[in-house]
């Protein structure tokens, strides 16, 4: 009974103090939110992300911090919990104050914070790659778009490889479903019959793929050159890629492309018989530019380990940071209103050795590079698109979204304007 | 957009194609020497490479296939410097080089100062089949098979000629059938008589598997109407075999489905089935297991390499130990003070579940940790019209064996008995001088051992993340529950049963709708049998 009270009093100190000291330096600081999943299923994707945060925000210090003031990190951990995301989302904005956010990794993880956001008028940097099907005032979309990621590995796949007939593989969620929808229409359109498209769905977690594996090597002995298109989630791809080296299916005989797979999902797998499996990306950590390399030995300096990884969302943090502090310096204030509007038309420097944009639309321009697994777990960049892709929020290969356009500029200033009926509310709103 | 641009890029090298195809490209391409076609491949791009890798296979040179090998494994490499091409291996302060044509050693050379000669897919596909021309004629009965097995899959018409030749002077029976259904490949690709690509055909359809399925359908595009019937008959023929297998493939991977459910489920049969205990920990004792296997290899690869392939069984007591240990500390500090209590069980064991995850976690990293297979589990054979993969094979044969141990244990120990005397009555055991606290705790331990030693089967098929129990322990406690609490032979047949019932259903249902019928079907069936398949009867269960 002493001791709880003895525990308490001192826990009532700490927390007395820990107030005080933010008071104190509130004053002087901008706080920046970083809103991972540090624990649960999505721990092993995010954690990653927060510290490669961290670290842009030691290098902003040390360059003399944003407008002479210091930035000051505020880690919270939504525990891969989607409801979760929300309340420490609102804690973040209303009681942190934070300029900005940095987070989410699912999409349903960014729906769920996305109301909070919009009510309390803050920003949100997404890093992921995903379905796109949403622009959104408050948030800026750094990852890639389809038409960032699959597409151009459709296209590579039928033109390089010479594919005609398709396995869509996928995790049955809303990211899977949705591209895979766009690249179904896609492929009809350029030609592809019906019979030469299987689409299949697994669930989370998916560690049994002996009849799935199996199935695709009988698709695939149709007497055309078959490919698979991977959005298979995280954890269920070992699994998946120990079963296509057993059963022998060799890159060269019937290649797969993921679209959720890089160097940090590799980490876990012999990659020596997955040579020539493919990955869409707009970074790979084997890019060759000065900026690169840069990144890198940061990245092993600041993590205290040679083995690490760097990997594409970190890049779209990279960014997207990078942009955001322009933005501020542009606006000359850290105000969620001026800096929405500063944002856009701002370009930094990528880490592939080229400039990155933000649309109207809130998405960035990116290079979209198609990298084969090696055996030491890196890709080799074997295309890449000789210009910069925009981001498109919308897909013109869905019906219901084809005529839909994001421009948050005035005077459009809409998310989902409609450009068949002239207005502005279509889809998602 | 994308597309435009590449159709674009593609015209432009042709074009180039074209132009250096013409400026005397070809009569250069004959007369040149393996060693000067070698030396182009320095910086040259992926049409260039294939170009080369086509005119060094018409060398017809044996000598070259070394050099095709190591490109196409990526280990060909050009000095930046005087653009002087070798094959390199890690080794020294960056790579040891050697000669490509002699062998012959040519020093080191820092990460730095060679670039890789750069591979696709395509040119992967280009060196195997130029590989397999070359070598048809090795000395080596093993690279003769390998070489024809590369040619039935490039199916290049060019080689018909260097098969003829190969077969002719063939005496190996099983390499010539390889080479004739090579050679059958090959004609069906080729402009050849109607005549001849009907008995090619024959000789595929004896093939009998996927890959001649897949042969005699790119071969019906734009065949004549004869032809084309013959082709069709010979695919119904392999269509008809392969169906007849695949329900025996079905069997299979259900079997191999359920072993993976049995090794998850048996430890759980001891604590949740034999002592009663809620234990959501369990699957964290499973990641425990894989992580000492893990551990196990990271020091083996550092100080003892030519160990790898005996890992496994060496992580496997070890494995059994550390989760065995862990078990008893949980049922020391925290179970035995809520015996007859499965609601705070329940909690308490979920919370502990957590804390070990996180544990996990923090000492190791969120990112998965990479397990190798030593080689006796690599790979797969063919049985028949089945491919079995050794990996599936081995853990079949573990989950059976270990399930034979434990039987073992319990029937024929004096500690079985203990076990056996002190869940079906505890005081009367007590009473007759039996440690009922120690047994407790040891019974605890073997169930949490043998969940570690299923995590060392598990690491080669699953991810060893902190993640790894959590997809185990529903699957688990509804074997346990369907097959019959407290039975170990209802574990057994409930795991290979709910096995195959997935595997069959998995091809018209899907993998998503599959569980879900799988799932209804246990429901419907706990509604029925309350008991599960195989019900304890007697007064144990009072």
């Amino acid at each position: 009974m002493k001791m709880t009270k003895m525990l308490r009093g001192s826990a009532l100190g700490l927390a007395a103090g820990l107030m005080l000291s933010t008071a104190v330096q509130a004053q002087e600081t901008i706080k920046v939110g970083i809103l991972h999943s540090l624990s649960g299923t999505m721990a092993i994707s995010e954690t990653t992300l927060k510290d490669a945060m961290l670290m842009l925000i030691e290098q902003q210090n040390a360059k003399g911090g944003l407008l002479g003031k210091k930035l000051e990190p505020v880690v919270v951990d939504p525990a891969s919990d989607w409801p979760l995301f929300a309340e420490k989302a609102r804690e973040l904005i209303t009681g942190e104050k934070v300029a900005a956010v940095f987070g989410c990794w699912t999409s349903v993880s960014r729906k769920s914070v996305l109301p909070v956001f919009e009510e309390l008028n803050s920003i949100l940097f997404y890093p992921v790659q995903y379905e796109g099907e949403e622009s959104q005032r408050n948030v800026f979309y750094t990852g890639a778009a389809p038409n960032q990621q699959a597409i151009p590995a459709v296209d590579y796949l039928a033109e390089v490889e010479g594919v005609e007939r398709w396995v869509l593989a996928g995790t049955d969620y809303v990211y899977p479903r949705t591209t895979n929808k766009i690249l179904e229409t896609y492929l009809l359109d350029s030609g592809v019959a019906a019979e030469d498209i299987m689409i299949n769905y697994t669930p989370f977690g998916h560690s049994d793929w002996q009849t799935i594996v199996a199935d695709i090597k009988s698709f695939g002995s149709a007497g055309k050159k078959t490919a698979v298109v991977s959005t298979i989630n995280g954890d269920a791809n070992v699994p998946f890629y120990k079963e296509l080296a057993n059963q022998g299916i060799k890159a060269e005989d019937i290649p797969v492309v993921a679209f959720s797979v890089g160097e940090e999902e590799l980490a876990g797998i012999d990659t020596a018989p997955l040579v020539g499996h493919l990955a869409a990306w707009n970074y790979f950590m084997s890019a060759p530019t000065p900026e690169n390399d840069e990144f890198i030995a940061a990245w092993h300096k600041f993590i205290g380990d040679e083995n690490r990884v760097t990997n594409d969302p970190m890049e779209a943090h990279y960014i997207g940071f990078n942009m955001w502090v322009k933005a501020v310096e542009k606006a000359g204030t850290t105000d969620t209103d001026a800096v929405i509007d500063s944002i856009i038309g701002v370009s930094v420097p990528n880490l592939t050795g080229g400039y990155s944009a933000m649309m109207p639309n809130h998405h960035i321009t990116k290079p979209v590079l198609i990298g084969e697994i090696q055996d030491d777990g890196q890709f080799e960049t074997v295309f890449e698109t000789p210009g910069l892709v925009v981001g498109d929020a919308w897909s013109d290969f869905l019906p219901d979204s084809k005529d839909l356009i994001a421009d948050w500029r005035k005077p459009m200033n809409c998310g989902n304007f409609n450009t068949a009926t002239g207005k502005c509310g279509g889809k998602g709103s | 957009m994308a597309r435009s641009c590449f159709s674009i890029l593609q015209r432009v090298t042709l074009v180039l194609v074209l132009a250096t195809a013409f400026l005397g490209g070809p009569a250069q391409a004959q007369s040149d020497s393996p060693a000067e076609l070698i030396s182009r491949l320095a910086g040259a791009d992926f049409r260039e490479t294939e170009r080369i890798v086509e005119a060094l296979a018409a060398t017809g040179d044996p000598a070259v296939a070394p050099v095709l090998e190591a490109l196409g494994e990526g280990d060909l490499f050009y000095r930046r410097s005087d653009n002087a091409v070798f094959i390199a291996r890690r080794g020294g302060a960056g790579y040891l080089l050697t000669d490509p044509l002699t062998g012959a050693d040519a020093g080191e050379a820092g990460r730095r100062e060679v670039t890789k000669v750069r591979v696709n897919n395509s040119l992967r596909r280009a060196v195997r089949s130029a590989i397999g021309t070359l070598t048809l004629q090795s000395p080596d009965p093993g690279v003769r098979m390998a070489a024809a097995e590369a040619v039935l899959k490039s199916r290049d018409p060019e080689a018909i000629g260097s098969l003829d030749a190969a077969i002719g002077r063939e005496q190996n029976e099983r390499v010539r059938t390889v080479m004739e259904r090579a050679r059958a490949a090959a004609v069906l690709n080729s402009d050849a008589s109607d005549a001849d690509k009907i008995a090619a055909a024959q000789t595929i359809a004896e093939k009998s598997d996927q890959e001649a399925r897949a042969i005699l359908m790119a071969a019906s595009n734009g065949a004549s109407a004869q032809l084309g019937e013959a082709l069709a008959y010979a695919v119904r023929q392999v269509e008809r075999d392969l169906a007849m297998w695949s329900a025996a493939q079905n069997v299979w991977y259900g079997l191999s489905l359920g072993s993976v459910l049995l090794l998850a489920a048996i430890g759980l049969a001891i604590t949740f089935g034999v002592m009663g205990v809620i234990n959501m920990a369990h699957g964290e004792m499973v990641m425990i297991g894989a992580y000492v296997t893990y551990v196990v290899q990271e020091i083996i690869r550092n100080h003892a390499p030519f160990l790898f392939d005996l890992s496994l069984l060496i992580a496997l007591p070890l494995a059994f130990v550390t989760a065995g240990a862990v078990g008893m500390a949980i049922e020391r500090g925290i179970i035995r003070f809520l015996y007859g209590r499965p609601l705070e069980t329940l909690l308490a064991t979920w919370g502990l579940s957590l804390i070990l995850q996180q544990v996990v976690r923090s000492l190791f990293g969120p990112t998965n940790q990479e397990v190798g297979a030593p080689s006796w589990m690599s790979g797969a054979f063919e049985l028949g019209g089945l491919t079995l993969t050794y990996g599936r094979v081995w853990i079949i044969v573990f989950a059976l064996a270990v399930f034979a141990v434990l039987v073992l244990v319990l029937r024929h120990t004096s500690f079985g008995l203990q076990m056996r005397a002190v869940t079906q009555n505890r005081r009367m055991a007590s009473s007759m001088g039996i440690r009922t606290n120690w047994t407790d705790a040891l019974t605890f331990g073997l169930g949490s051992g043998i969940a570690g030693v299923a995590g060392v089967a598990l690491s080669q098929i699953d991810n060893v993340s902190p993640n790894l129990g959590q997809s185990y322990i529903i699957d688990s406690f509804l074997v346990v529950v369907f097959g019959g609490v407290g039975n170990l032979w209802g574990t057994l047949v409930g795991a290979l049963s709910l096995g195959v019932l997935n595997k069959f259903l998995e091809p018209y249902a899907g993998a998503v709708l599959g569980k879900i019928l799988v799932l209804v079907f246990i429901i419907l069936f706990i509604q029925k049998r309350p008991r599960g398949l195989f019900a304890l009867k007697g007064r144990a269960v009072e």
